[in-house]
């Protein structure tokens, strides 16, 4: 289909916003309030244009074949000069001290437009500035644009904000013939609208931030930016998310420290408000460098004499560090014959394999992207909330803008999950009964499947009665005596009563394992005029007892039903180290840790035999839950050893890290492609231009499912997760994050207990093994489950969670004499 | 080529004397030259001012100096305002931004009162080319240049800090500091561009 924009033939699709349209063909429509995939809210106007002689707003108006679109005329150009004024008035000139100042869309469209005077004015409103934790709103310089609203419903899936009251006065009636129609129309809600947190005084949500990324002035700045630092003084560095496995774009930015130190920092994280979204973590927790200042050439020495000697023989390592760092580890083990440990990985590495096999291709199918496209997702074995944000992020997205509908499968009910749509339907499963989930999945979605499997999945159907009570409406005759004549009249009425009769219907017994009611009906609604099916799996079944059959079910899925499946990586490179690195088990011996625990320890936290940069001092490639290679790069100086120092002097030479990731495999699905051609940022119609995506190789798939056996755990049982913007020691280094590691408790469980936020709490599991540690009330988490978290090095929660992320433990309450 | 003189040229041939080429010519010039009385015209000259009353020239450095005129760009000011005594730094970092020799720098933060605080300011007088573009870009009439230019010193740590630069507050509360009217101060003219914003109230 092609429209005309400004005498420009433009190519466009069914259905889509002109706004969008003229974008990607670089022509400028004004707009303030609209976001590349959230609704259009029409709160500014300033995207008026002229639609075949008639006024339309360009973000939601839909293109049609022959369309003709005139951007600007005296007309439009007059309306949005007089939207300009009209944002202005009352707007305090503080510029000067702004946060915003030099990167501010009112100060640019006031200039574009030419406003040169004021002629309009209206007696202002008090509206004093507010601090909700790490956001500050200044209503003085909010414009009520909407975006941070339009944000959080529409990708963010919170609803934490809506527009609340001014309290300002009305408009005088001289007004409506001096000020042009458009701007009257939007003076008249902004002079009765602010911003404000949709429950309480204060924002009670994940605070990712997202709406101080979104605001186009000043009013919605992070708190610890507030006054630190003007945008023009800032350098920014396009990297990726070094937290979880999104890997999403972002922009460190830095300037020196201060007058006395010089050195380089962060002040803040940035990222693409039109095509990316960034969690928490990302945005708040990028402070986590390890700063060294000299080589340390004695620890050095020790350590590659220990790895040369042979004492050394295992590495144990964690999946936060980038492709480069993972390949000179497996070249390090063919060279030295090192067993290279990191269970997380070998987790999703075994699971991989078993997917792959049964689902005929190497990788999973689904990406962050199609996601969002979907209309029907099934989330199972994750804490999405926690453990993925942005799949978390792009599933509300699908719910909003595509009237999708979903199902969140996990044994811990999630009140910020269940919100992002009411057709998001929450399915609070027994522990351990995940392998009857993706049984019942395969079974109600699966097409054209080998007999062995489909008669095994028909055997869960159980014939069985069902009550079923029907409202039936019915005709009765009743005599009635007409009072006045005396004449007796028959009338015919009708009357609704309620029948209760027994139906014969299907039923699936998995349900029954899993432990909840039969949900088919509630689903078969939900299903209907679907089409586009997404199934993101996450980490509880990584490491579940069961995770070879379940990973073989999940590539039956694959390959038999419509969805499109993820397996998010559990941490940020997992998919990376997963595909470089052979992995081995633990065995006896002296071990060297790389951000570990171990006799030698490399550590880019600090505190280790010797400093290794972390992912914010080095440049390098993440393999990302999009399958994409991904480049970060260097935002803060690092003068010490690294990684590959440590092999060049055990003879794998190479200059730079980033020398090898042309050399990463190619039959791994990587190519050879040289660091520094890997570009990082979004196309103006938000095409992905980062980096590659990994090829896909098919194999030969086997046909096998193995009966179901599920143990489903019961009582008292403790959960691996962790809080909301935490995920590894590196964001608890950032120190807008720091915090204490504790038990997480929902407010039911206190209850239900008997004990108090903050109190001591003993756990003990089967083996014997202890913890003392405070209770924490997480208002975000229900149920009767707590989690313990990993990021906190000072708590040994590992001995509680060998395999599987459930754990049974006993709690003791702990007196405080 | 033609002669100079000849040609159509705005420059002019200037006619020399002519040399002397022989022994005899270049020594009668010598003789000329040596026993003429221009010498003591000259003499005489120097010696009727030297005791001439009141004739200086020059003044009396360091025991004299000049005033400096208002946009004379010296050693830089920032000056307090007139009605709290507050700095009128808002520490907005245009001056910062606009240096172009790079020696302008400030940390700012957020203020106790919720606005925003200038903790440090330096000029690095080492660099400072004295343009005073960082006066002229000043929104608050904050920094000005002063006429302050005896700027030698034997440290670098001399080359300033804001305290140096500051109007003390002995001099501003004895009503001695002066307003500004020079390189990058208002023209006096300046309310006649002002378009007035209306207000309801």
């Amino acid at each position: 289909m092609t429209i005309t924009i400004d005498q420009i033939p433009c190519q466009a699709t069914e259905g889509e916003f002109v706004l969008n349209v003229a974008r990607r063909n670089r022509i400028f429509i004004p707009a303030l309030c609209y976001i590349s995939g959230c609704s259009p809210t029409l709160a500014c106007r300033l995207c008026l244009v002229d639609v075949d002689g008639k006024r339309a707003y360009a973000c939601n108006a839909k293109a049609k074949e022959g369309m003709n679109v005139i951007t600007k005329t005296e007309e439009i150009e007059a309306e949005r000069k007089a939207i300009m004024q009209v944002y202005d008035i009352n707007h305090p000139l503080e510029c000067g001290v702004c946060d915003q100042s030099g990167e501010c869309e009112l100060q640019n469209y006031t200039l574009e437009m030419g406003v040169d005077h004021q002629a309009f004015a209206i007696q202002d409103t008090h509206r004093p500035a507010k601090t909700w934790g790490k956001i500050h709103y200044d209503p003085s310089l909010c414009i009520v644009c909407e975006r941070c609203i339009t944000v959080c419903k529409d990708k963010i899936g919170e609803a934490a904000l809506k527009t609340v009251p001014r309290g300002g006065e009305p408009l005088d009636k001289e007004w409506k013939e001096k000020v042009p129609k458009d701007a009257f129309a939007m003076w008249n809600k902004l002079q009765k609208s602010l911003i404000g947190p949709t429950q309480g005084e204060t924002l009670s949500c994940t605070f990712c931030g997202e709406c101080t990324a979104v605001c186009p002035v000043g009013a919605l700045v992070g708190t610890d930016f507030q006054y630190r630092a003007n945008a023009w003084e800032l350098t920014r560095i396009p990297a990726s998310n070094p937290h979880s496995s999104d890997c999403a774009l972002l922009y460190y930015e830095v300037r020196h420290k201060s007058i006395q130190h010089p050195q380089e920092t962060i002040y803040r994280v940035t990222n693409d408000i039109h095509f990316g979204t960034l969690s928490g973590a990302a945005r708040y927790g990028y402070d986590f460098e390890n700063t060294v200042v000299t080589k340390d050439q004695e620890a050095f020495k020790s350590v590659v004499h220990a790895l040369q000697s042979g004492e050394l023989k295992t590495v144990r390592f964690n999946s936060f560090i980038t492709n480069e760092e993972a390949f000179i580890l497996q070249k390090l083990k063919e060279k030295l014959g090192l067993r290279l440990v990191n269970p997380d990985a070998k987790a999703y590495q075994d699971f991989l394999a078993g997917f792959a096999s049964a689902s005929g291709k190497s990788l999973y199918g689904a990406t962050l992207e199609t996601l969002a496209q979907s209309d029907f997702i099934v989330s199972v074995g994750t804490a999405l909330k926690t453990d993925a944000p942005n799949a978390g992020y792009a599933l509300n997205n699908a719910l909003t803008m595509n009237k999708g509908a979903g199902i969140y499968f996990h044994p811990v009910p999630d009140v910020v999950v269940s919100g992002y749509s009411k057709n998001m339907l929450s399915v609070t499963h027994k522990v351990g009964s995940e392998e009857a989930v993706l049984m019942w999945l395969l079974g109600r979605f699966g097409r054209e499947m080998p007999a062995s499997i489909a008669n095994m999945l028909e055997g869960f159907l159980v014939k069985g009665t069902k009550e079923v009570s029907e409202v039936v409406k019915e005709v009765v005759t009743e005599t009635v005596v007409d009072e006045a004549t005396g004449e007796s009249k028959e009338v015919e009425k009708s009357v609704t009563k309620t029948v209760t009769k027994t139906v014969e219907v299907t039923q699936n017994t998995l349900w029954e394992t899993m432990g909840v009611e039969d949900l088919d009906e509630s689903i078969q609604k939900l299903l209907e005029k679907k089409e586009r099916f997404s199934l993101i799996a996450g980490e509880d079944l990584y490491a579940h007892p069961r995770a070879k059959e379940l990973s073989k079910l999940l590539g039956l899925i694959a390959r038999y039903t419509p969805f499109e499946v993820m397996l998010i990586p559990s941490q940020t490179n997992t998919l990376g180290v997963a595909l470089l690195c052979e992995l081995d088990e633990v065995k006896e011996g002296k071990v060297l840790g790389y951000n570990e625990k171990g006799d030698i320890v490399l550590s880019a936290l600090g505190k280790g035999t010797l400093d290794m940069p972390a992912l914010n001092q080095q440049e390098g490639t993440f393999t990302n839950m999009d399958k994409r290679v991904v480049p970060t790069n260097v935002a803060l100086p690092y003068h010490g050893y690294c990684l590959n120092d440590v092999a060049s002097a055990l003879g794998i030479q190479a200059a730079l890290t980033v020398d090898y990731t042309e050399q990463l495999p190619q039959d791994k699905g990587y190519e050879a492609r040289p660091f520094d051609t890997l570009p990082n940022c979004f196309a103006n119609d938000g095409t992905q231009l980062r980096g590659y995506c990994l090829h896909v190789s098919e194999c030969t798939p086997k046909e096998e499912l193995s009966p179901l056996h599920v143990s489903a755990l019961d009582e008292s049982l403790v959960y691996r997760a962790n809080p909301v913007h935490q995920f590894s020691p590196f964001t608890n280094k950032a120190h807008q994050l720091n915090e204490a590691g504790a038990l997480y408790v929902s407010l039911a469980f206190l209850e239900a207990k008997g004990w108090k936020d903050g109190q001591m709490v003993k756990l003990t599991n089967k083996e014997g093994h202890t913890l003392v540690v405070a209770m924490k009330a997480d208002p975000l988490w229900e149920g009767m489950i707590p989690y313990l978290p990993t990021f906190d090095t000072k708590l040994e929660t590992a001995p509680f969670f060998t395999g599987y992320r459930f754990a049974q433990v006993t709690f003791e309450g702990v007196s405080h004499e | 080529m033609k002669p100079l003189d000849t040609r159509n040229s705005p420059y002019m041939y200037v006619h020399e004397e002519v040399h002397p080429v022989t022994p005899w010519e270049q020594f009668k010039q010598v003789v000329a030259r040596t026993f003429k009385g221009e010498l003591f015209v000259g003499l005489w000259i120097v010696f009727r001012e030297m005791i001439k009353k009141d004739s200086c020239a020059t003044i009396q450095y360091p025991l004299e100096k000049i005033a400096m005129s208002p946009r004379y760009r010296a050693i830089h000011k920032l000056l307090v305002l007139v009605e709290s005594g507050n700095e009128r730094c808002i520490g907005c970092g245009l001056c910062e931004k606009i240096c172009i020799a790079n020696c302008i720098r400030m940390d700012t933060k957020l203020g106790e009162d919720g606005r925003k605080k200038v903790s440090e300011y330096t000029i690095n007088f080492g660099r400072c080319i004295f343009c005073g573009y960082c006066a002229e870009v000043c929104p608050e009439l904050a920094i000005v240049h002063g006429g302050e230019y005896e700027n030698a010193s034997e440290q670098r740590a001399h080359f300033a800090l804001k305290e140096d630069m500051l109007t003390p507050l002995e001099t501003f509360r004895a009503n001695k500091q002066r307003e500004y009217d020079g390189f990058g101060a208002l023209s006096k003219e300046a309310d006649q561009w002002v378009t007035k914003t209306p207000l309801a109230y």
